[in-house]
């Protein structure tokens, strides 16, 4: 279809995971342009692509930029949209999908920032919040469906899996484990880490946790 | 659609509840407007309608809450799609319409909400964080009559609620945000004159009254 598809990456982003699982449910080939973030090293074209919010990932379909990662999904989603639905196409289903992934933007991924970027009370206090914010989140899948989208993986799957690389940072630096408060979380994870999409887009739990060390070593957080 | 039921649990200075008031005024829906006193206490209804923030405005649809009021605003475009389609039909076009909701919400509310709530430097940065902000969205809206281009549309939408809330800022910040920000300015205008958004939008100097109540309240005087 000449359709050119560039995705300006950081490789333990997340939000990046997300975009990359998307690509590959939906068997677009692209070309993956790693920016140095760690050395704050932001390249021209990042910053000329997303000059508002200068952040990855920036995915460039025929040179026109989209940015935000949950945007991008949607995104795909719509232009690929003879294969792998992503979104429900039911109206309120598609909010609620919206509203947890939302709900992980602003709860989930701050609280679990602050496991491995604090110490202390403030460290104490993220976990209560981490944990609950989990918990709300596992009440989604309730007990028939094997994943967030129902029968089969979609919006709200892969804003959550991309979470899973960084999982051991979390557990490690908050000395608890996901799977002693909510069990069906790690086994709709494990569920989802046998789609390909998924398993061949997200780095090793260690490497992530290599990197944090760096992260923390940097900003003289040791 | 017979038979629909449409409730909006809302506060009237709210700007993310003028969002959803204006997309149902445009769609021509009927709804039941539920009034939440926050200055005071959080109804039991709200807190059952939106359990994890226990924010307005929620959406109530045949029962159904729906909550985040650009979420809700795309719902409205998705149910009742036969009249004035908010969002565009372009995919790319759809995309950067999200990309500006979002920014909106992740910088000029805080920028907003810092130049009443604090003094001295981080009173100015707040102020030049906003402008910044304005002025990139102007960038945007370019020559268009709206965002939305020809028609007006969700990107409209998400940001003429704040016009509200420009007295408050600019009383405030001691700033006047026509002179920084004149198109945009402009723009507000001929929103107005759209009857959706007139009617939807609280009065300003109402809502900077407001604004001294709450200072009062929260010892930020």
């Amino acid at each position: 279809m000449g359709d050119e598809v560039v995705l300006l990456d950081f490789w333990p982003s997340m939000f990046c995971a997300r975009t990359k699982i998307a690509l590959a449910e939906k068997g677009v080939s692209y070309e993956l342009k790693e920016e140095d973030l760690l050395g704050n090293m932001k390249s021209q074209m990042l910053i000329e692509l997303n000059p508002a919010l200068k952040k990855v990932p920036v995915l460039i379909h025929n040179g026109k930029p989209v940015c935000e990662s949950l945007i991008t999904v949607e995104y795909i989603d719509e232009i690929w949209s003879d294969k792998a639905p992503l979104l429900p196409s039911d109206p309120y289903q598609r909010a609620q999908a919206k509203f947890w992934a939302d709900f992980i933007d602003n709860k989930i991924w701050s609280s679990g920032l602050k496991l491995w970027s604090t110490k202390g009370e403030i460290l104490e206090e993220a976990k209560v919040e981490f944990i609950e914010s989990l918990k709300l989140l596992e009440g989604n899948l309730g007990d028939n469906k094997p994943y967030f989208g129902g029968e089969t993986f979609g919006f709200l799957d892969i804003a959550f899996i991309s979470f899973y690389a960084w999982f051991y940072v979390y557990e490690t630096f908050g000395s608890f484990t996901i799977e002693a408060h909510c069990p069906k979380l790690i086994e709709w994870a494990k569920r989802c880490l046998q789609k390909e999409s998924v398993s061949k887009t997200l780095p090793e739990q260690l490497k992530i946790y290599d990197f944090v060390l760096l992260v923390n070593k940097i900003y003289g957080r040791d | 659609m017979g038979g629909s039921e449409v409730i909006l649990l809302d506060f009237w200075a709210s700007m993310f509840g003028m969002r959803v008031r204006i997309a149902l005024a445009e769609k021509g829906i009927e709804y039941e407007f539920k009034e939440e006193d926050l200055v005071d206490n959080r109804s039991p209804f709200l807190l059952k309608m939106n359990p994890v923030h226990k924010k307005i405005p929620v959406l109530i649809h045949n029962g159904n809450p729906v909550c985040e009021s650009l979420i809700a605003v795309q719902y409205i475009d998705e149910v009742w799609k036969g009249k004035a389609p908010l969002l565009p039909s372009d995919p790319y076009q759809r995309a950067q319409a999200r990309f500006w909701g979002d920014f909106i919400d992740k910088k000029v509310y805080d920028h907003g909400a810092k130049i009443w709530k604090t003094k001295g430097a981080e009173q100015e940065e707040s102020k030049k964080g906003l402008i910044e902000c304005l002025k990139l969205l102007e960038g945007e809206l370019g020559d268009k009559p709206y965002f939305g281009g020809e028609s007006f549309g969700y990107l409209d939408i998400a940001l003429v609620p704040f016009y509200s809330w420009f007295y408050t800022y600019e009383t405030f910040g001691k700033f006047s945000i026509e002179a920084e920000c004149p198109t945009l300015i402009g723009w507000v205008k001929r929103c107005m004159d759209k009857e959706s958004v007139s009617k939807s939008l609280a009065d300003p100097h109402k809502v900077h009254d407001l604004v001294l109540i709450l200072k009062k309240k929260h010892g930020l005087e």
